[in-house]
């Protein structure tokens, strides 16, 4: 085991890193009106991230070996048609997290 | 402070609460396991404040990297906050003090419920940004701090509870879809990340992913901004 000094820069590097990357893009575009190039991202980039993270969530998703990622698909399906219904996101968000859990159980 | 802006934070970021604190017990817990207490795990909670870093952070700790290493990991696993930063250069212009820890908090969950979510009438938006930020910063500090303190004392199964973050997406992908008419920017993030998974696999994909969503949306500039979905 590495000592204290040693945890505490391994902690300081990442965190400054981290929050560098963080802090990076409005650095560069702090004083100067944005870009209209900036602005069309800000626009478009949510929507194309979103479903980007959805794929990010699901990375680890195995359909050739069981359960081949059906509790997810049944889970995701679930979350949609219940939110285009209702649109409430708790709702959808208890039920589908519940749902995907007792999936895991019997079929996982 | 205005009780009904907070009222309204709460309630926009409780689909993150349950996520959150349990993400944060679970690495609570990794760390004491791997033998640091509870103040290292508000420390990082705090100072680094990012999911899956952290839990990256437990296996760069134990295995003594170089700071080198844990440089560029952490550089790797958190580019993605680079283009959080870009969607929000607008967004949090002008916030003055407040600035600084809102790019402090801008993580995943954060940044979906802020691009997702308009602030009340009436309202500061910059002050109702925050809220939501540091709502879902208490959460992961709670989490992080009970995992430390009450983790091995936890007997119930709780695997399969991550799901919740995946529910969150889908949520904000279904509301987006349903109240915008342009279906194409999400289509390419969908399209975009499977193909990249497919190539790069799970480890690698997510960078890549970045840069063709980037590169397919300037490809299609102009036809995006002069779309109309009837003619008008």
């Amino acid at each position: 085991m590495i000592n204290d000094t040693q945890t505490i820069a391994i902690i300081a590097v990442m965190a400054l890193v981290t929050f560098a990357l963080r802090v990076l893009p409005f650095l560069i575009f702090s004083d100067r009106k944005t870009p209209p190039y900036i602005v069309f991202l800000g626009q478009y980039l949510p929507s194309a991230i979103m479903g980007m993270l959805v794929i990010y969530c699901l990375k680890g998703v195995t359909f050739v070996a069981a359960p081949h990622g059906i509790p997810e698909a049944i889970a995701v399906l679930l979350v949609i048609i219940l939110h285009v219904w209702k649109r409430n996101t708790l709702l959808s968000i208890i039920s589908g997290t519940a749902s995907y859990m007792l999936l895991l159980r019997f079929i996982g | 402070m205005n009780t009904n802006l907070l009222k309204n934070a709460i309630k926009t970021t409780l689909p993150v609460m349950a996520g959150y604190i349990v993400l944060g017990i679970g690495f609570g817990i990794l760390l004491e396991v791997n033998g640091y207490g509870v103040w290292w795990s508000l420390a990082m909670s705090v100072f680094v404040y990012a999911g899956a870093m952290q839990y990256v952070g437990v296996a760069l700790i134990t295995s003594g990297a170089s700071l080198i290493s844990v440089a560029l990991t952490t550089l790797m696993v958190n580019a993605r906050h680079l283009f959080y930063g870009i969607t929000m250069i607008d967004r949090y212009k002008g916030a003055g003090w407040k600035k600084l820890l809102l790019m402090h908090t801008l993580t995943d969950e954060s940044y979906s419920l802020i691009c997702s979510n308009k602030a009340p009438e009436n309202s500061e938006p910059h002050q109702y940004y925050l809220l939501i930020s540091l709502c879902d910063m208490l959460y992961w500090v709670i989490g992080c701090v009970l995992g430390s303190l009450i983790g091995s004392a936890i007997t119930f199964d709780l695997t399969g509870i991550d799901f919740s973050m995946t529910a969150l997406y889908v949520i904000i992908f279904v509301e987006q879809w349903l109240t915008t008419d342009d279906h194409r920017p999400a289509l390419i993030g969908l399209g975009a990340s499977v193909l990249c998974l497919l190539i790069f696999g799970p480890k690698n994909f997510l960078i890549p992913a970045m840069f063709l969503i980037i590169i397919l949306l300037t490809a299609m500039r102009k036809r995006l901004e002069n779309w109309r979905p009837y003619n008008d």
